[in-house]
């Protein structure tokens, strides 16, 4: 089953690079942790990028008639807040989770493409700078205008911050078309997010294959941890939403830059097709920032309740439901848009039904809890607050669905309310929870426990203080994505209340970054399986051996880690097994000391350059009339196409001399060597 | 050592500052009652449709507020008897209860059942104008909405007048992006799409005047594209509709209102507004080019705000509003389609006293 590689005449253009350590080591590696782990951290860079862009939102809605921002600087932060929050952060810290734990959780050595998976990561990296060198590029905000006729724009309202793209994370035609954007900014826009759903397009064939393929000897599917089977929904989610994005952006793309006319009302294009196409992927795209938070809290639950997962199979059912339903509900988005009473009673009922199934994992949550030993650790409070927050935001969500209702409450502040009580509460509480949980899994050392309820006392008090305040201010009729309201519609004293209440975020945020910085260094250490876990990747020493696994682990039983250390006593109590400290033991030890030599994925080039090809592509397509754009296209070309002819003639691993033919294979490890 | 005195210091203020925090809420949901004065709350229905969805939404805000009560007592609940004590026995591994798992999928699946029918007649109910409704158009445009009214040959701007207890349909289109038309004591919403019309529902019980706002995202001034619907009596709007449908007046000859004209049409400003002095009229015509389209001016002086409903703000003179709006437009409307034309103080004065003939 090892497809080992048969010498190849030396056709590459790099020699394969050998530093596993140091700069190149980040550069080349195709280990699976460390790609997680730089995922995580740049994921983390722009959180704070957008949630710098929140804190000059607020500031200027924090009174009446501000004139902090200008406009087109108001526009633009907005849209890339928007942009920022959702494919810079959410999503990639969710893939950071997937990359770090998935090979982990399912007894893996790592994913089923090592390089496809730096890949992805290089292009996201990438991608994210392209779409904010904008801001060293762009001509300042060009107003918007028709050929003839153009808007004007005072010349003090003229700055680099109102360069950015303002057309929205949801990019409405056609006022983010040729006409109504003329500058380059929404260019940026459409094809950063372009190449962004690329990285991400990219992984979800990675994870599915590496799910499917990859898990531990007696790991069925219905023995995988939650946190797993929500990365295969949010995958196939990918998997299917992501084309349905990257045409609707070619569109938009062409549109702009060779006149194509697919959403230009005046030549027969069709403004609301745009809409259906980007919620046709902006739908299932709120279920792919969610589930895996769902999924962590599924883990952190059970951990700290003392008590197994209350209805596993319901869980994973209710998530791969909420999934399916996920791509049927897209035009409740557009209940305003004049779409037919028909659709309008359809994709109402259709909303409805999902909150059936979320409705069964809010239960199941509480269900794990009752009757549990609860220990207050950081996580559990996050995924706790997670569970409480995710609730409202769920309830205001079905009242979005009752369809005459969401008349009144679309595009005013009550859905920005409801949407960040799901994606703030639920998803970054989920996501916190999870970076506490599994820091020791990373570093060998626990977050400071005292720090970290600090942390989550303050972020839940300033995000209850910034957005539930919404909720009223939108029924007070405050429409969203304004950046002026006059002093006479009374929203000051809750504006004022909300951006408080974002500063107290903030705070948060600082006291978290103090805690990861200083645990690094001097957290205490963890051991091997601090929380007395459930789940296979806390069967291997902290931090992880670049190996992951001293011995590739068999799995009996869902919670396979947990059955090993307990059994039930008469009344179905656990009882620590007198043999439960030798197992640790002896897992200790052969995690540090693997018996057998391993074989990883090599390092490489490739991936790097490959990605490094695709921003000089989306440049060059910018400025595409300009003979450096032709040129910048010809370079991204070559070298997209020179790195994948190095890529495809490199060999999957370098034959080196030590190797050791009597690895046992056959124990239903897969090899990591089938390589991409 | 720091870490004790710092936890010492920290523990109280998290104690006080969820105290605050409790509080604050408690406020809050006070005032979910109390927020009446907000001139764009969706709490003051004042036509036969809004009163509709007001009904519908209170209808689910208590459901939803018993579903919250339930779920996050009982996370509340769980979180003081569960939690970990000396002497707690470990807890009993319980796996699941199927009874238990399909009675919590199919009551909610219940309760939306419920909730769905409501939603799906207002749907229905609300969507079509009748049969008898008064017609009007409107046309958004970046960033004020134009109103016609086909039935009586009626062009105005920022104001739509109506009568009451009489259904007003709203035929609706854009004349460049998205526009979405809001008067919250009216209706809901509705866009306003380029190349294709809308309609919407619009009644009022009360002689009154309702603020309004654009409510999708339009572009650079979207903030500042607001409307006003003012409701009359069905007398005092055939009063309003016979104004409306007289021609100007021109200024009397040597007054600063004639010079006002004379700026006006050296100015350029008729290439984008119309002002209706009717086929008598000797003057150059006053006809804008059906591309460029600003306002129709020719009773501006009877409404009550302009430039998209945004003045004169609140405690300014229209006079004042006007002076504001005229020394530089893209100033006060960020990207605004009329530019700033560096008018002189005299020739802004003459225009004002030229626009105020146009009642």
């Amino acid at each position: 089953m090892t497809a080992t590689a048969e010498r190849r005449p030396a056709t590459t253009i790099f020699r394969r690079p050998r530093s596993t350590t140091g700069f190149w080591g980040w550069i080349t590696t195709a280990d699976h942790k460390k790609i997680g782990i730089m995922y995580g951290y740049a994921a983390f860079i722009f959180f704070l990028v957008g949630g710098l862009e929140a804190l000059l939102l607020r500031i200027q809605l924090s009174s009446a008639d501000n004139t902090f921002l200008t406009a087109a600087e108001y526009n633009a932060a907005f849209t890339m807040h928007g942009t920022t929050m959702v494919f810079l952060f959410v999503m990639p810290i969710s893939a950071a989770f997937i990359n770090y734990l998935l090979p982990l959780m399912i007894g893996a050595r790592d994913v089923a493409f090592p390089r496809m998976n730096a890949l992805s990561w290089w292009i996201f990296l990438f991608a994210g700078i392209f779409l904010y060198s904008v801001l060293v590029f762009s001509d300042p905000a060009a107003p918007a205008g028709v050929e003839g006729v153009s808007g004007n724009l005072d010349p003090a309202d003229n700055t680099v911050l109102g360069g950015m793209p303002d057309g929205g994370w949801f990019g409405y035609q056609p006022n983010a078309g040729p006409f109504y954007s003329p500058g380059t900014a929404m260019d940026y826009w459409a094809l950063g997010v372009q190449f962004l759903g690329l990285a991400s397009l990219i992984s979800s064939v990675n994870f599915i294959v590496t799910i499917f393929n990859m898990r531990a000897l007696g790991m069925r599917l219905l023995r995988m941890p939650v946190f797993v089977w929500m990365s295969l929904v949010v995958a196939l989610l990918l998997l299917f939403s992501l084309p349905i994005i990257a045409i609707a952006l070619f569109m938009v793309t062409f549109d702009r830059q060779f006149g194509s006319l697919f959403f230009v009302a005046e030549a027969g294009g069709d403004p609301i097709l745009w809409q259906h196409l980007f919620w046709l992927f902006g739908h299932p795209e709120v279920y792919i920032l969610i589930l895996p938070a769902m999924g962590i809290v599924s883990e952190v639950l059970p951990v700290y309740s003392k008590k197994p997962l209350f209805g596993y199979a319901a869980v994973v059912f209710a998530g791969a439901a909420i999934a399916f339903l996920g791509f049927g509900v897209w035009a409740h988005h557009m209940f305003a848009s004049g779409i037919s009473p028909v659709a309008q009673a359809a994709f109402g009922l259709s909303t409805m039904t999902i909150a059936v199934p979320t409705g069964v994992k809010i239960f199941n949550w509480m269900g794990t809890m009752w009757g549990g030993r609860l220990k207050f650790t950081t996580p559990m409070l996050f995924a706790i607050g997670f569970v409480a927050m995710f609730v409202i935001g769920g309830l205001s969500g079905v009242t979005h669905a009752v369809v005459p209702s969401d008349w009144q409450q679309t595009d005013t502040y009550y859905i920005v309310a409801h949407f960040h009580y799901v994606l703030f509460g639920g998803s970054v509480f989920g996501l916190f929870a999870g970076l506490y949980y599994w820091f020791p899994k990373m570093t060998g050392r626990l977050l400071n426990e005292k720090l970290g309820k600090l942390n989550f006392w303050t972020m839940f008090t300033g995000f209850n203080l910034t957005f539930a305040p919404m909720h009223w201010l939108g029924l007070q009729g405050m429409v969203r994505r304004t950046a002026y309201y006059p002093p006479e519609a009374g929203f000051d004293f809750w504006n004022l209340v909300a951006t408080v209440g974002a500063f107290i975020i903030a705070a948060g945020v600082l006291i978290f970054m103090f805690n990861w910085w200083r645990s690094k260094k001097h957290g205490e250490p963890s051991g091997m399986d601090p929380w007395d876990a459930r789940t296979v990747e806390w069967t291997t020493p902290n931090p992880t051996p670049e190996y992951n696994f001293g011995v590739a682990p068999t799995v009996t039983s869902l919670d396979d880690f947990w059955h090993k250390k307990y059994a039930e006593d008469a009344e179905g109590r656990p009882v620590r097994r007198p043999e439960a400290e030798e197992t640790l033991t002896d897992l200790m030890e052969t995690g540090i000391n693997p018996p057998h030599p391993i074989h990883l994925p090599a390092p490489s080039y490739y991936p790097i350059l490959l990605a490094a090809g695709i921003p000089l592509v989306g440049w060059g397509i910018i400025y595409h009339t300009s003979f450096v754009g032709k040129l910048l296209i010809l370079i991204g070309v070559l070298v997209v196409a020179s790195a994948s002819f190095g890529w495809s003639m490199e060999p999957l691993e370098e034959p080196h001399d030590e190797h050791d033919d009597s690895e046992p294979s056959g124990d239903g490890y897969s090899s990591p060597e089938v390589d991409a | 050592m720091i870490w004790r005195h710092l936890g010492r210091l920290i523990r109280p203020l998290i104690r006080w500052g969820s105290l605050v925090a409790l509080t604050v809420f408690s406020l809050a949901a006070c005032s979910l009652v109390e927020i009446e004065d907000a001139p764009l709350t969706t709490f003051e229905p004042a036509g036969p449709f809004a009163e509709r969805i007001d009904a519908v939404f209170w209808q689910v805000f208590w459901i939803a507020v018993v579903i919250f009560v339930v779920v996050e007592g009982g996370i509340l609940l769980i979180v003081l008897l569960f939690r970990d004590r000396e002497g707690r026995k470990e807890p009993r591994q319980i796996h699941g209860n199927n009874k238990l798992e399909i009675t919590w999928t199919i009551i909610p699946a219940l309760i939306l059942t419920v909730i769905a029918v409501p939603t799906i007649q207002g749907v229905f109910d609300l969507t079509e104008c009748g049969d008898d409704a008064m017609p009007v158009e409107i046309i958004g445009h970046q960033w004020w909405f134009e109103y016609r009214y086909p039935d009586h040959g009626i062009e105005s701007a920022s104001v739509l007048a109506m009568p009451i207890d009489r259904e007003v349909c709203a035929y609706m289109t854009s004349a460049d992006v998205l526009h979405n038309y809001w008067v919250p004591h009216l209706m809901g919403k509705r866009y306003l799409v380029p190349g294709q019309e809308t309609t919407l529902r619009l009644q009022a019980d009360e002689p009154a005047e309702y603020w309004g706002h654009c409510a999708e995202f339009c572009g650079l001034s979207h903030s500042l594209m607001r409307a006003r619907v003012i409701s009359m009596t069905q007398a005092d709007f055939d009063g309003w509709v016979a104004a409306q449908q007289q021609y100007a007046v021109p200024p009397a000859p040597d007054t600063p209102a004639e010079t006002g004209l004379k700026v006006f049409q050296e100015q350029g400003c008729t290439q984008c507004h119309t002002v209706d002095y009717g086929p008598d009229y000797q003057g150059t015509n006053l006809v804008a080019d059906e591309f460029f389209n600003g306002p129709n001016l020719t009773h501006f002086a009877s409404r009550s705000v302009f430039a998209g409903a945004i003045l004169p703000r609140e405690g300014q003179s229209w006079s004042d509003g006007l002076r504001e709006w005229l020394a530089n437009p893209p100033k006060v409307k960020p990207g605004s389609f009329m530019p700033n034309l560096d008018l002189t103080h005299q020739e802004i004065e003459d225009l004002i006293a030229w626009l105020d003939t146009l009642k």
